[in-house]
């Protein structure tokens, strides 16, 4: 980035915690962008559920987080998975369905992992990787080692038994676990209102005797104070905490296109979101602060975009998994007994 | 492993054994169930092991059965190895999307990054009127799904060894264990073994047919052989042990010795475990087959309550008989299979007492 004119009101450290929070945005931005152009190609052969406008809450949360800490979510991972580090090549070479995606084919988009930077998994099945990231919280607490483990869910999530049979027993034990609720009010396409009473989601958890706190999800700043408030008291020990950000998806619920003219959500609401694109607000931010200059935010975003083509440039380069490891891994070989 | 040291111990203490040695030799074990640490113990299976190993490790949970298997997902792949206890099979239904949808597949899923190192226990109620929701026995959906292993100990050697097997497995392995078994006595080596899975058991050898058995139906099958040994027919009993991975090579050399085949299995009879056994059987022994196989099973039936109407649901050795005599073109006399006046059918037959 180039030398600031004026940042006498920010300091380094702020500057630099602000280019990192866009730069997580950003990269979430451009890579679903991306896929969503490239979709039509047809060579992206799985479902995919981006996360074009909900950027905010997955970059901070994850910003809170340390590299030795862990990650998981569910079908709308893409977010979650790049901003805390992981693979875009494996990433995008996964949706390919190539040998050499982060789950070698076997998964897709709505099954990512990459353990070198803790994200241990994603799976599809709405609430079911809630209950194993507090299995995840539960193994650090048996280790005392410290480390915090996340957990993204959206509104639908919440609906879930398990979601209250894990945030139960997260109180219960104190663990180290942090949920984070993007709520973006739809369920495919079934708005909030048929699906639960008129009350709060932070509330409802809340009876359950947890910290809670609620947000802005398109505030990616306040999202970031919030989390990481949640996540030093869970590392302090302090126990769990509930987190609920309103955002909201632009996309439709899986694919490449948007579907405000089907009749689930109206245009103007959409727009009214878009109005509030979390992206462009902290682009705005910086520039207003001096952090960063409009050619600085176009070379980040082609940057990022280089980054993406050549991604997916090896992706379309890998080979498929051989037939031979269409039945392979069903079990682990024995080891690691005693 | 010295025979002379072993002793004589029940189904329950040898699964107690077996976790209290896996509790003691591997810091990443731990035990997680509705009333594992309690004064009862899961019918004395897990007594004393808190007190020994610990609250932290030998843990009562809340009345979250799917979360709770998820709870040990996230800890198998973080690296302990839980061992979770549900005291009846039919409470492990509400775990099944974690079972199922999670365990089983993540492993695969996942390119095998990672494992899930999980043993599942399970107890197959019946009697004293347990009925429909207390007396399920399932293991024929959990052999059908890809990435579990199931097992199904008999007796109270291999109660303690595939348990031990089970929690040093690095996969999810559901270890069913039947209510009647618990009490049977068994000469149970000291100290740490494990009964390899995937390998069934010939209990007793014969020629003239093969009787392949799971759990409780496999002391009724030697009950079946001894009666039809008087009749000049001498049976080779199979104890199964372990679903999945299956024992092919032993039931279809066996096959091929007898030509005959019945298949006994404590589950309902459709779509289970006995028609896995056949299908095998008929598919690759073809050739040596005398008579078409047969299977004795629950009928296609919910458990009843009433010990009245229990009494018809349950097949015992004299079905088995039966079954191996059709094959034979002899008939059975059907009075003889009514249930017994007089006895009891809803508590363990006493004379089950081993050793074996």
């Amino acid at each position: 980035m180039s030398a600031l004119a004026d940042d006498r009101a920010l300091t380094l450290a702020d500057r630099t915690h602000l280019l990192r929070l866009y730069t997580l945005m950003l990269r979430i931005r451009v890579v679903e962008e991306r896929i969503a152009e490239l979709y039509a190609e047809q060579e992206m052969r799985c479902p995919v559920h981006l996360s074009i406008g909900q950027e905010a809450v997955e970059a901070a949360a994850c910003a809170a987080l340390e590299p030795r800490d862990f990650v998981m979510s569910g079908h709308r991972s893409h977010g979650h998975y790049l901003a805390k580090g992981g693979s875009l090549k494996a990433m995008m070479a996964e949706i390919y369905g190539r040998a050499t995606g982060c789950a070698g084919g076997k998964g897709g988009s709505m099954h990512l992992v990459d353990l070198s930077v803790g994200f241990l998994g994603a799976t599809p099945i709405v609430g079911a990787t809630i209950p194993i990231a507090v299995g995840s919280a539960f193994a650090s607490a048996m280790y005392g080692d410290d480390s915090v483990t996340m957990i993204f869910l959206g509104d639908g999530a919440t609906e879930t038994g398990v979601f209250h049979e894990s945030i139960n027993f997260a109180v219960l034990k104190r663990l180290p676990v942090v949920f984070v609720c993007e709520n973006n009010l739809y369920s495919v396409y079934s708005p909030l209102e048929v699906r639960q009473p008129p009350r709060s989601i932070a509330g409802l958890a809340a009876g359950h005797g947890i910290s809670v706190a609620s947000g802005d999800g398109n505030d990616v700043e306040a999202a970031y104070g919030l989390t990481r408030m949640a996540v030093d008291r869970a590392r302090a020990g302090e126990g769990p905490s509930f987190l609920e950000f309103a955002t909201y998806r632009w996309l439709e619920h899986c694919g490449p296109n948007y579907d405000n003219d089907i009749g689930y959500r109206t245009e103007a609401e959409f727009l009214a979101w878009r109005a509030g694109d979390p992206l462009a607000r902290l682009e705005q931010r910086l520039l207003d602060l001096g952090a960063a200059t409009s050619r600085d935010l176009e070379a980040a975003r082609a940057s990022q975009l280089a980054e993406m083509n050549a991604a997916v440039d090896f992706a379309k380069a890998s080979p498929f998994p051989d037939a031979v490891m269409m039945a392979a891994n069903i079990y682990a070989e024995r080891g690691g007994q005693t | 492993m010295n025979e002379n040291t072993a002793r004589i111990l029940s189904f329950a203490e040898a699964l107690r054994e077996a976790q209290d040695i896996c509790l003691a030799r591997n810091p990443a074990v731990y035990l997680m169930g509705l009333g594992v640490p309690d004064p009862k113990g899961v019918f004395g299976s897990t007594l004393g092991l808190a007190a020994r190993h610990g609250a932290e490790r030998v843990l009562d949970m809340p009345l979250s059965e799917n979360a709770m298997t998820g709870v040990g997902i996230g800890a198998a792949i973080r690296g302990l190895r839980p061992v979770i206890t549900h005291q009846r099979v039919d409470f492990a239904v509400t775990a099944m999307e974690q079972m199922v949808n999670q365990a089983a597949k993540w492993h695969y899923m996942f390119g095998g990054a990672m494992k899930v190192p999980m043993t599942i226990r399970m107890v197959i109620g019946r009697g004293w009127g347990q009925g429909p929701q207390h007396s399920q026995s399932l293991q024929a959906w959990f052999a059908h799904i890809p990435g579990l292993k199931v097992v199904m100990p008999t007796t109270a050697r291999d109660a303690k060894g595939l348990l031990i097997a089970a929690i040093e497995d690095d996969n999810p392995v559901v270890c069913l264990e039947h209510r009647w078994l618990y009490g049977i006595r068994d000469a149970v080596p000291e100290g740490h073994y494990s009964v390899p899975l995937g390998k069934a058991r010939v209990m007793r050898q014969g020629s003239d047919v093969t009787i392949v058995a799971t759990s409780y139906m496999a002391l009724e099958a030697l009950h079946a052989a001894d009666v039809l040994a008087e009749e000049g027919i001498v049976a080779e009993v199979i104890d199964l042990r372990s679903l999945k991975p299956l024992d092919d090579a032993t039931i279809l050399a066996s096959v091929r010795k007898t030509g005959r085949l019945v298949a006994a299995d404590t589950g309902w009879k459709s779509f289970g475990i006995g028609a896995e056994v056949v299908a095998l059987a008929v598919e690759q022994a073809f050739e040596a087959l005398k008579a078409a196989p047969s299977r004795v099973s629950l009928p296609d039936v919910p458990s009843p309550t009433s010990p009245a109407l229990a009494a018809h649901y349950y097949p015992r050795a004299v079905h088995i008989a039966a079954a191996v005599r059709a094959q034979f073109g002899r008939t059975t006399d059907r009075a003889t299979l009514a249930p017994p006046r007089g006895v009891h059918l809803d508590v363990p037959d006493p004379s089950f007492t081993g050793p074996f």
